[in-house]
């Protein structure tokens, strides 16, 4: 669907995405995470073509972004649906004719303009809104109507930049619920470009982790963020105090056993104590799944991890 | 005795008449000019707009040219360029005195004003509901008329009011150079003859017309601004 290969922009002699390389599978959600100036948003415009590149190739819908004229830009980017941090509507005219915009733009007939945005106000919820002017709607309300403008033209994919940034935690999290139905529902493949760790938990199923443009992490959410790696930890400002004697051993609870009461049970059939050092519950796409560290003296570690190794599902590692 | 009051009466008549041709001369020539200076004015805007450095399409060298001779034309003292223009009044109207060859300096002179005040209006606009236009396709031209006009309309409104207002003024002024208007009367009968009433009238009539053009400006603003 989305085919990014050794992308790398600079600006102003400065780069700003380095050597980016990704691919975005159709039907999922997928994730550009990354601190303020990371160069995500960047990343994100380069696919439908509203920012330039210097190096590489960005491949979208099987067409090659950099080759494309401005009428072919055109018609690549009426497949693609964007919304945006500040929703980005046009403040004179009525959520109507916003919603409209983008087929009267394409020359599309009343009719089929009038069929289609009464279907996209009942997809959001804002059928009584209609006639109303932007100004009189609340910010969740004006990312609906956002998301409904930018789904007029039944895009495959969907942009967004930073869409939930300016909301509250409730209109965050219905907007999210929105996003996912219209992936599950429509089919419509999304990527969200986010500094929030929470937005990226609920609903991605895979993500980018970019610092100063470069590639950090990449891969499903489950892995980045059960197992971090440093720069993971240090991206996620984690910081671990862990004891300096004795072993300490690291466990993963993947969401099939995270509810079991492991730690307790192997405390009871090794007879041993141990210290619980470090720990962690996530909830990731509805998924929980856990991580925990635990100390103890040498000589009881081999028993531990030959319990953990044949006893349970959890994934284990010394550090 | 009765002579004088006769005289009198006649007078106040003729003043009448002087100050209600004077005023439909302003009118005439402010609004027109107006209307003419705001096409012109709105096109030059439009281009500004488009070839800014951040503009659709930048152009730096069309944006220099018109930024350059717009500011030319706006340092010109009124006066100045009414005189200026003599010739190409003339070669335009016929001759370079009288209500309609007033047009030509007084559009020559707003143009460029009412085309900053536009490009004002323009600036104005978000810069990301015009890329969330692009994100959906819009091609250039549909983004200045479906985008950046909707949505500067209501500044615009006000920057024409602002123009008219100004062009009110400098129409007075040009009826001290020749053109006709309320600025004539006060010149003519109120200045070289020394009558006072007739600086009175001109000046309260201007007053009243300004104060009307401007709640009517307001009025439409309100009823355009959502």
């Amino acid at each position: 669907m989305i085919d990014i290969k050794h992308l790398s922009k600079y600006f102003n002699n400065q780069k700003v995405l380095d050597d980016i390389t990704l691919h975005v599978n159709t039907g999922e959600i997928f994730a550009i995470v990354g601190h303020s100036g990371a160069g995500k948003s960047t990343l994100l415009r380069c696919i439908n073509g509203l920012e330039g590149f210097s190096e590489g190739s960005v491949n979208v819908l099987g067409q090659e972004v950099k080759h494309l004229n401005e009428s072919g830009l055109g018609a690549l980017r009426s497949q693609i649906g964007m919304i945006f941090q500040n929703f980005s509507l046009l403040n004179q005219k009525n959520v109507y004719d916003n919603i409209a915009l983008p087929m009267k733009v394409w020359g599309y007939s009343k009719e089929k303009i009038q069929a289609r945005v009464d279907e996209l106000l009942k997809l959001v919820g804002l059928e009584a809104k209609k006639f109303v002017y932007p100004k009189e709607l609340s910010g969740g309300q004006k990312q609906r109507v956002a998301i409904a403008r930018a789904l007029t033209l039944n895009p495959k994919i969907l942009l967004s930049d930073e869409a939930t940034s300016a909301l509250d935690p409730n209109t965050t999290k219905s907007i999210l619920e929105l996003l996912q139905e219209i992936n599950t529902q429509l089919g419509v493949t999304i990527i969200i470009v986010t500094h929030e760790m929470d937005v990226v938990k609920k609903v991605a199923s895979r993500a980018l982790l970019l610092e100063d443009g470069k590639v950090i992490g990449l891969g499903r959410i489950e892995e980045l963020f059960l197992r971090p790696d440093e720069k993971m930890m240090r991206f996620l400002g984690e910081d671990e105090e862990l004891p300096q004697e004795g072993v300490n051993i690291r466990l993963f609870f993947p969401s099939n056993v995270s509810y079991q009461p492991i730690v307790t049970q192997m405390a009871r059939a090794l007879n041993l104590n141990f210290n619980i050092v470090w720990g962690k519950l996530e909830k990731l796409n509805d998924h929980v799944v856990g991580s925990l560290v635990i100390n103890i003296d040498e000589q009881n570690a081999s028993s531990i991890t030959a319990y953990l190794q044949e006893k349970t599902e959890v994934i284990w590692e010394i550090i | 005795m009765e002579q004088s009051i006769l005289n009198f009466y006649e007078k106040s008549i003729s003043m009448k008449q002087v100050l209600i041709d004077a005023v439909i001369e302003t009118l005439t020539m402010s609004l027109v000019s107006t209307l003419l200076a705001t096409l012109i004015g709105f096109a030059l805007a439009i281009v500004l707009t488009v070839t800014d450095k951040n503009g659709i399409s930048p152009h730096r060298y069309t944006y220099k040219i018109l930024d350059v001779a717009i500011n030319m034309l706006r340092s010109f003292p009124f006066i100045i360029l009414i005189i200026v223009l003599f010739p190409v009044t003339k070669f335009l109207v016929g001759k370079h005195t009288g209500t309609f060859a007033m047009i030509v300096p007084l559009t020559i002179g707003t143009a460029p004003f009412i085309a900053r005040m536009i490009e004002g209006a323009f600036k104005e606009v978000d810069r990301s509901v015009i890329e969330a236009a692009k994100s959906f396709g819009t091609s250039k031209v549909q983004i200045i008329f479906r985008v950046l006009l909707p949505e500067a309309f209501p500044s615009i409104i006000s920057a024409i009011t602002l123009s008219l207002i100004i062009i009110i003024g400098f129409s007075a002024m040009a009826g001290t150079v020749g053109g006709g208007g309320l600025g004539a009367v006060a010149m003519n009968y109120g200045y070289y003859r020394f009558d006072g009433t007739y600086i009175f009238w001109t000046v309260f009539i201007l007053i009243v017309l300004v104060q009307i053009f401007q709640s009517l400006g307001d009025f439409l603003y309100k009823i355009v601004k959502h």
